[in-house]
């Protein structure tokens, strides 16, 4: 028996998230809203989502995210942390969402 | 700040409301909304003989498939009107020698590409051209987990091996793997290995979909209809797996609604939020549509857009909604619920499309098909007909799958 690999990833502050090549953010010009396109499914995600998820490089860590977001909104940081990170595992436990890594042979 | 995802997926046990959020957004799309997603059968060219090919016993022959030029019009119009992904499907499509180039098309137009495949015909330069051309996602069938019923089912030698090999080029060239495994009582005892195959192919998503019997496989209904006994059990082994398996391997399931209590919401009900296009261009409300006789299919050739046949044409308004619904289903408090259940099985067992479907224990005819269906299974006749253009071939020699 294969071991399974669990492919879900655990989102904190250091997680640098980014879509797989699965899951596209895209926005749907006949019915005027942002989409999330995966396999068999469709996700419609909403302005703050699209939002965060426009930040999902790979590259910027969450931190960095929650950051820019509080600074925008002068918000309270530790909302938008709680926030950003409670959506971004929501996508994450769906499969929609990986962590960028450096690939290794 | 709440930040949500509303999950509008036209996935699952329930294949349901893709439409509804995004409908509910301000959509521009009329009363039926254009579909979020639509098959393309590509062909019915296939090197597979499955006895339960979800293709109808009458095929289009090669001479009538739409052109390279014809599909890429076809994708170019689908993505304009609001269709987000396309599903490339066949017969057998990477049997066309355009595929890459109508893939390429589909990114080209911004639509999301899907290739449903048998996976025999695929060498791992094309499969590396699809990925290049911006393919999304692989789904292969599998008949088993081995060779012996694998080869056996598919009626082709060497598949299942081959079928192998495809996925895990599909893995390594990191395009996510869909497993499709269509379970019969040929194969459900083989269940436990292919979940675990699964895993082993390192795919997403699994789908256990029992054979849904119009067309080949009400041919073969005889050689494929699981007991009751292994029906249980079946559902067993999926919950099991579902909750051993979460994070590692999605699980899809689809009941065989001969056992079922309720009727399946057949493609989400009839021209509500799916259509398929078959090799020749029609435009189907499902792909066993044409099994319904006295229907006129409108094609892609014809004068009309697509919009306007999903709209207006009188297939696609026939079944639509509720209006057309007899007794019991006219009053029944779920009729917006399974829309009646399948036309296709309804027209195939009962002669008439309009009537409700045999699978809901409303129907008069539902204690005669479940009994018809529980004997077929205890006789446990194993022969199969072959789906080919020759209108089916038995299988011969060997014990059947004893």
């Amino acid at each position: 028996m294969a071991t399974p690999r669990n492919r879900n990833i655990s989102v904190s502050e250091t997680s640098r998230p980014v879509l797989p090549r699965h899951a596209r953010l895209k926005f749907d010009e006949t019915r005027q809203v942002w989409v999330i396109l995966a396999p068999e499914r469709v996700l419609a995600p909403d302005e703050i989502a699209v939002e965060v998820l426009q930040l999902c490089d790979g590259v910027r860590s969450v931190a960095d995210m929650v950051d820019q977001l509080a600074a925008k909104y002068a918000a309270e940081r530790e909302a938008i942390a709680t926030d950003v990170i409670a959506m971004l595992q929501d996508l994450a436990d769906k499969g929609f969402l990986t962590e960028s890594r450096e690939k290794t042979s | 700040m709440s930040p949500t995802l509303t999950d509008a997926g036209v996935a699952a046990s329930d294949p349901s409301d893709g439409l509804a959020v995004l409908e509910a957004r301000g959509s521009t799309a009329e009363a039926f909304g254009i579909p979020l997603a639509v098959l393309a059968e590509l062909t019915h060219r296939c090197p597979l003989q499955c006895p339960y090919c979800s293709n109808p016993v009458e095929l289009d022959r090669g001479g009538s498939e739409l052109t390279t030029e014809e599909w890429k019009k076809v994708l170019t119009e689908l993505a304009q009107i609001g269709v987000l992904q396309i599903h490339f499907s066949g017969g057998e499509p990477t049997a066309r020698k355009d595929l890459v180039e109508l893939v390429r098309h589909a990114s080209d137009v911004g639509l999301y590409s899907n290739l449903i495949t048998s996976a025999v015909l695929l060498t791992r330069e094309k499969l590396s051209a699809l990925a290049d051309a911006g393919l999304c996602h692989v789904q292969i069938s599998f008949q088993g987990n081995e060779p012996m019923v694998a080869d056996r089912v598919a009626g082709l030698k060497k598949a299942h091996e081959k079928k192998i090999e495809v996925a895990r080029w599909t893995r390594e060239l990191d395009l996510p793997l869909t497993v499709n495994a269509v379970m019969h009582r040929q194969n459900l005892h083989q269940l436990p290995d292919i979940i675990e195959m699964a895993v082993d192919l390192d795919a997403d998503r699994l789908e256990v979909a029992n054979v849904q019997y119009y067309g080949w496989a009400l041919k073969n209904r005889a050689a494929l209809m699981p007991t009751l006994e292994q029906m249980e059990e079946t559902s067993r082994i999926v919950e099991e797996a579902e909750v051993r398996l979460k994070g590692v391997l999605a699980i899809d399931y689809v009941v065989p609604d001969y056992y079922a209590l309720r009727p399946k919401k057949c493609m989400g009900g009839w021209g509500r939020q799916f259509f398929n296009i078959s090799p020749a261009g029609k435009v189907l409300p499902c792909h066993a549509a044409e099994s319904i006789t006295g229907l006129e299919f409108e094609s892609v050739r014809s004068n009309h857009s697509i919009a306007w046949i999903w709209q207006n044409s009188e297939a696609f308004n026939r079944y639509r909604g509720t209006g057309w619904m007899k007794e019991p289903c006219k009053s029944c408090e779920f009729r917006e619920i399974d829309f009646g259940g399948c036309r296709c099985q309804a027209f195939a067992l009962t002669g008439d499309a309009g009537n409700t479907d045999p699978a809901c224990t409303l129907s008069p005819m539902h204690e005669q098909i479940f009994k018809l269906a529980a004997s077929e299974a205890a006789a446990d006749r194993n022969q199969f007909i072959y789906r080919n253009f020759a209108g089916g071939t038995p299988e011969t020699g060997g014990d059947h799958g004893a």
